[in-house]
């Protein structure tokens, strides 16, 4: 919790949002993302942790307050141009039905007007990257693939055009323990060789404790903890010790961190 | 004769008029898409106007086709010199097939976008994919099975609809459709409804498989870009060639008729008078339905066109009927020429009234004469009457308080089937058309209306002013044919077609011949 504004990445400014009707789904986050660490964003549903996402690439914009990524509030981007600058994964959904996985990769790189030739290099490079045969999937369609399948695809799409920012929504939670298990420990391999600024949701505390950096802690729109995974287990807050004891369970049940 | 016999003696014009059905299809089909597409997107993105633009297609699918077809014909918008709104013909067809055909698109084009998961759409914007190429790279290829299941309906509505373009003389299958109905001909009608039918089912099918395997497949993807541009093209082209046809000729004399035979008859025969004694060429502007041959008279759309007095007193000006045959024809000439700028011409000879009509052995068994006389006896008696006669101004509840008619039962069924019903007593009294060929074909009598209740009917051209001033001796035709015709001479004629079957055009050639107005040496049209 050492971070000073001027170092962030990404940072959010005393940033409420609420609902045309007046509910509000996120108030006065104060946070700093530093380059080339993962946050991880840990809550129930409802919280606030993709209403924090979206905010970061303007899907909504704030109704008090600034994002600011780069040092620019978000107001003041580009929304395309930020876009671009930040790959994106959400639960296994978010693959185009009518495209196959090779097309899936190479969006990004096609609206950037990559030549054909290097985007389907790139697909391959990528589908290598996340440990998928690439004469054997490229062609395929999405319905064509298991959940785990997807979900890596879901994530070398997000890397395609090799953008500095991932946002990561909940990208494992549909997916099997066993899977969501390997998978993790994949993209752990994958986080240390790419070095890029991440955020992660979930709710899954062990997911938090592999892969994040720090941790953000949200509950009914609030951020009551932020910190490095250990200092999350010290924490008084009732919250957070709901979610430390739901790690020591999981933990004497002898699932794998 | 049987259906294979008919095919094999009309191949050649069944083919055409399939051809035309499949051109109006195609063309309305083709606008519709090109306006209704583009349409349902816009009101994906303005959701605000959805409730207007889908109740105004949805209304206009409300619309029964005469009306609407009444209501393009009197409109006269021109586009660089082109006529494109208005008149009679294809064009004014196509508008309405079109403004039929765009319910199911619209509708179509916007449930499916609207209903592509938000997932998806997110996903897209956060890529940082521009309103534009989410549109045309995930929404519309999502959203393209259901579209073409909006296409397929509203081809089939058209499919259905263009029967009914042959009453403005847009032609198509409905050509013979009418024409059977009109002469109580099942091979006629089955001739035009079945292919028809198979042309739906067909479009049906095809599109059918077209969206199944857009949805198995996942999507339709356009695999060239340059495919959708160029069918898109070839509609457009179609539809100026079809404009311009309608357009291009230059000034002949347009001569129309109703849509049914003793009109289709009087039509031809003064087309061939103008034709064999004046140089005009004369184009040919049949078969127009309800009262749109007047509609088109008044738009200039056809220079003259076969009238009754009596309809033109009460369905046209919506005068109160009126006894005397001088007083109607004064009276319709005078208004004729006041509100229309028409001119009603020398009446051709016979009228075509309500004709109270009983079996030649009842009239001789009861000696019955008059209306007057079945009126006596008529207690037990029941009587067959067409819908129209029900309801009209000079119709049912009239008649029977003039002559004091009180019927066992009274029978309402179409005016065709009337006198087949008199002639196998299953009624006794029936009110047909005093030229009616089946009148003689059936042996039945027609009773004098002894206290003249009907008004009078009789037939008479109604020519454009202008026309007759441009072209005096078309005025000369008119004069000529004036009282060449009496009531039992129409009905032969009728009956030449009706009964025999026989080809109008030779029908009043025969009969022009007859009358010395034609040499046998003339050219046929």
């Amino acid at each position: 919790m050492t971070t000073t504004d001027d170092q962030a990445a990404i940072e959010f400014r005393d940033v409420s949002f609420a609902l045309p009707d007046g509910r509000t789904l996120l108030s006065h986050l104060n946070l700093g993302v530093q380059p080339g660490e993962t946050l991880v964003l840990l809550g129930r549903s409802g919280s606030g942790k993709t209403t924090t996402m979206k905010l970061i690439n303007r899907l909504i914009d704030p109704t008090s307050g600034e994002v600011r990524v780069e040092d620019r509030s978000t107001l003041d981007w580009d929304p395309i141009q930020l876009r671009r600058r930040i790959g994106y994964v959400i639960q296994e959904i978010g693959l185009f039905p009518h495209l196959t996985v090779e097309e899936n990769i190479g969006i990004v790189p096609r609206l950037e007007g990559w030549a054909p030739e290097r985007i389907r290099d790139r697909a391959r490079a990528l589908l290598k990257l996340v440990g998928l045969d690439a004469d054997r999937f490229a062609a395929r369609k999405p319905r064509e693939l298991s959940g785990g399948q997807r979900q890596r695809i879901g994530v070398a799409r997000a890397l395609a055009a090799d953008p500095p920012f991932i946002l990561l929504d909940e990208p494992f939670g549909a997916l099997d323990p066993i899977t969501r298990r390997e998978i993790q420990r994949e993209f752990k391999t994958l986080q240390r060789e790419l070095r890029k600024t991440m955020i992660f949701v979930t709710h899954d505390i062990a997911e938090a404790f592999l892969l994040a950096n720090r941790i953000a802690l949200l509950k009914d729109g609030a951020m009551i903890f932020l910190g490095p995974p250990e200092e999350l287990l010290r924490s008084q807050d009732p919250e957070a010790r709901a979610f430390a004891e739901g790690f020591s369970n999981a933990q004497i049940a002898g699932s794998p961190v | 004769m049987t259906m294979g016999e008919f095919i094999s003696l009309h191949a050649g014009e069944l083919l055409g008029l399939t051809m035309e059905h499949l051109v109006l299809v195609l063309v309305s089909t083709g606008i519709a898409i090109l306006i209704g597409v583009p349409l349902g997107i816009v009101l994906t993105r303005k959701p605000a106007l959805s409730k207007p633009v889908l109740g105004f297609a949805n209304i206009m699918q409300t619309v029964p086709s005469l009306a609407l077809f009444g209501f393009l014909i009197p409109l006269n918008i021109h586009l660089f010199n082109v006529k494109i709104l208005g008149g009679i013909g294809a064009r004014t067809a196509i508008v309405a097939l079109v403004l039929y055909a765009l319910l199911p698109i619209i509708r179509n084009t916007f449930i499916g976008i609207s209903s592509v998961d938000p997932a998806i759409r997110d996903a897209g914007r956060g890529m940082g994919m521009t309103d534009r190429q989410l549109l045309f790279q995930v929404e519309l290829p999502l959203a393209m099975g259901v579209i073409i299941a909006g296409v397929r309906v509203a081809t089939v509505i058209c499919v259905g609809t263009a029967t009914i373009a042959a009453a403005i003389d847009a032609g198509g299958l409905g050509r013979y459709i009418f024409r059977g109905l009109r002469a109580n001909d099942n091979l006629l009608i089955l001739a035009g409804a079945l292919p028809a039918a198979l042309i739906a089912v067909g479009a049906d099918l095809g599109l059918g498989y077209f969206e199944r395997r857009i949805q198995l497949g996942g999507a339709f993807k356009a695999k060239s870009p340059k495919l959708v541009w160029s069918s898109a093209i070839v509609v457009l082209a179609f539809v100026a060639a079809a404009y311009f046809f309608a357009a291009a000729g230059g000034k002949r004399i347009a001569v129309g008729s109703k849509d049914f035979s003793e009109q289709v008859i009087l039509g031809e025969i003064i087309a061939q008078g103008i034709e064999t004694q004046t140089a005009l060429r004369v184009e040919r502007r049949f078969d127009l339905g309800g009262n749109l041959a007047h509609e088109a008279l008044v738009a200039g759309e056809i220079d003259v066109y076969p009238e009754y007095t009596g309809t033109a007193l009460l369905a046209i000006l919506k005068s109160p009927p009126l006894k005397d045959p001088q007083e109607v024809y004064r009276r319709v000439a005078a208004e004729y020429a006041r509100r229309f700028d028409l001119v009603l011409t020398e009446p051709l000879g016979f009228n075509n009234t309500f004709a109270i009509l009983v079996r030649d052995e009842d009239a001789r068994k009861l000696n019955l004469k008059t209306i007057s006389d079945a009126a006596k006896i008529s207690g037990n008696w029941r009587a067959g009457f067409g819908q129209d006669f029900m309801s009209r101004a000079d119709g049912y509840p009239g008649f029977a308080r003039t002559y004091g008619f009180h019927f066992n039962e009274v029978r309402e069924m179409d005016l065709s089937l009337t006198y087949r019903a008199l002639a196998e007593k299953q009624v006794d009294l029936i009110a047909g058309n005093s030229t009616d060929g089946l009148i003689a074909r059936y042996g039945l009598t027609q009773l004098i209306d002894d206290r003249n209740y009907f008004p009078p009917y009789d037939a008479v051209p109604v020519a454009r002013r202008d026309t007759l001033t441009k072209y005096p001796e078309v005025r000369a035709v008119l004069k000529k044919l004036g009282g060449i015709l009496t009531v039992e001479q129409m009905r032969k004629l009728n009956y030449a077609v009706d009964g025999e079957k026989r080809q109008p055009k030779d029908v009043a050639r025969e009969f022009l011949v007859s009358k010395r107005l034609l040499s046998r040496t003339d050219p046929a049209p």
